[in-house]
């Protein structure tokens, strides 16, 4: 609990000294999460709506989903393939989606 | 222009002479106005590249040409053949992509100059272009299967291009008689969908155990190994035993040739007569990628892994199931997550830029069963010149998993259609 509440705290830090990411080119991967992850106004099925969410908040479902203390079925095979940086980056730039 | 209305007289004098430079050279000033995007193909690819450009930098011109006015799409058109869904629940326009600024041409495009830098379409008229994207999906190779032909087609159907043919297979599972058996005939890679023929083989199970439960469904496989392998495996047996036999390459399962009078399938160790028939042929990217010279020897589409622009042919970008995307497979959703990248390349090309390294990811799932989900996933990153796989990550779902997991599979695969066909054409 320790690591992720301290996983959150960096990654909130990183996500609110980065606002100009929004209008900025998608850090490498981020465009491709549209394809299950709706842009629209609501998700249109089970699987959640990211753009706007708190950028800590997606850093540390996926730091949980590649280190395998949160369940995931797709998550934890997508997530192990970001290294932390690139991770906080796509999680602010989704963060600062509207 | 709106930033001030004092101008001191060295701006003046400044804005004087671009203003009879402009004059002298009015031509260059014309053609640099706004950059035209000409996009081949309006499936999952190329609708998503088209839209995608135009919502990086909306003052590109961006034409996408497409022949048919409605795309019929071929993931959960498994679904449509086991009677789970309607066709109309695969299909959909082009009225949105329009309404979002895309210029759509009711064409087929039938000619590409690259040296020109245009595009020749069916009516005789030419577009120019500054670059091009190629996404026209693959073409059935009808001279790779002795007997297969497009007349072959409409007694054996391959149901690999959704639509008529889907419904035509449908049709023909519903008017067998119980006993019958089902030959699904299995190509080499690379193909569309890779998971595709075992789903297929899977939902006409799940049809025939409930309605036909004495037939027998045969797949003919020219490979030994194939995707979601060991999953799919698993669901036949638990699923519908006794039911599906797969013969691999090494135990003759190889079609080498088709008789659509007898509705045989000729293998080098013997002959299988069918009632139902699903003969998949080998495929080749569209006709239109061969004809822009951006083919090699393969009959697919080499690319440089960041931009999606083809080796052979400068200028002209190639994504989807007709390009050689490395460890990328052949599905909806790669063709979707190439689009953006190979938009957000061509809008910083187009601006002078340096197009950044990329970062794909593919998942896909397939149906064992409709409350049966299982999937693969991959993350690839440009190496060596290709995509290849981010090691460490991807893979397919656990082998052990309860069905709880499988069910929510499922409810995630249809999730992901409904999510990614309102992206692309809502």
């Amino acid at each position: 609990m320790k690591a992720l509440r301290v996983a959150v705290a960096i990654a909130t830090v990183v996500a609110s000294s980065l606002p100009a990411l929004a209008a900025s080119e998608p850090p490498p991967g981020a465009t491709s999460c549209s394809g299950c992850h709706t842009t629209g106004a609501a998700a249109a099925g089970s699987v959640s709506r990211l753009y706007g969410r708190d950028a800590g908040e997606i850093m540390t479902a996926m730091a949980g989903f590649r280190d395998g203390s949160l369940p995931a079925t797709v998550m934890n095979r997508i997530a192990k393939g970001f290294s932390d940086d690139e991770l906080r980056a796509i999680a602010a730039w989704l963060a600062a989606q509207k | 222009m709106g930033t001030s209305l004092r101008i001191s007289r060295r701006e003046f004098v400044g804005a004087s002479a671009a203003t009879i430079t402009a004059l002298a050279f009015p031509l260059p000033a014309f053609a640099q106005a706004a950059p035209r995007v000409v996009v081949i193909g309006g499936g999952f690819g190329g609708a998503s590249c088209a839209r995608a450009l135009k919502a990086i930098d909306p003052k590109l011109q961006v034409t996408l040409v497409e022949p048919n006015k409605t795309f019929t799409a071929c993931p959960f058109s498994n679904n449509v053949i086991a009677g789970l869904r309607s066709i109309e629940a695969q299909q959909f326009g082009y009225d949105k992509i329009a309404a979002s600024g895309v210029t759509v041409v009711e064409q087929a495009a039938t000619a590409v100059d690259a040296a020109a830098r245009t595009v020749g379409l069916a009516d005789g008229t030419t577009l120019s272009y500054d670059r091009l994207v190629l996404s026209p999906g693959v073409d059935l190779r009808f001279d790779a299967l002795q007997g297969y032909d497009e007349a072959a087609a409409t007694k054996m159907p391959h149901a690999w291009k959704a639509g008529e043919q889907t419904l035509l297979l449908r049709k023909q599972i519903e008017a067998m008689d119980d006993g019958g058996l089902v030959v699904i005939a299995v190509p080499a890679n690379p193909f569309r969908c890779p998971p595709g023929p075992y789903e297929r083989a899977c939902l006409i199970a799940h049809y025939l155990k409930g309605k036909k439960p004495r037939s027998k469904l045969l797949i003919l496989d020219a490979k030994d190994t194939f995707s979601k392998q060991r999953l799919f495996q698993n669901a036949w047996k638990e699923l519908y035993p006794g039911m599906i036999e797969w013969v691999s390459l090494s135990q003759g399962g190889k079609v080498n040739a088709v008789d659509p009078a007898t509705n045989t399938l000729i293998t080098d160790f013997g002959n299988h007569t069918a009632q139902v028939a699903n003969v998949i042929p080998p495929q080749r990217a569209g006709r239109i990628a061969t004809i822009a010279g951006a083919t090699d020897n393969t009959g697919w589409c080499a690319i440089d892994p960041v931009t999606f622009e083809s080796k052979s042919a400068p200028n002209i970008h190639v994504i989807g199931d007709a390009c050689l995307a490395g460890a990328m497979p052949k599905s909806a959703f790669s063709a979707n997550a190439q689009a953006k990248t190979c938009a957000r390349a061509i809008a910083t090309l187009l601006s002078g830029g340096s197009p950044a390294t990329p970062k794909l990811i593919n998942t896909c799932y397939s149906l064992a069963a409709p409350d049966y989900g299982i999937s693969v996933a991959g993350v690839y990153q440009p190496k060596n010149g290709v995509l290849a796989d981010v090691e460490g990550a991807g893979g397919v779902s656990p082998a052990d998993a309860p069905r709880e997991f499988r069910a929510r599979e499922a409810d995630y695969a249809q999730s992901w259609f409904t999510t990614i066909t309102a992206e692309v054409f809502g």
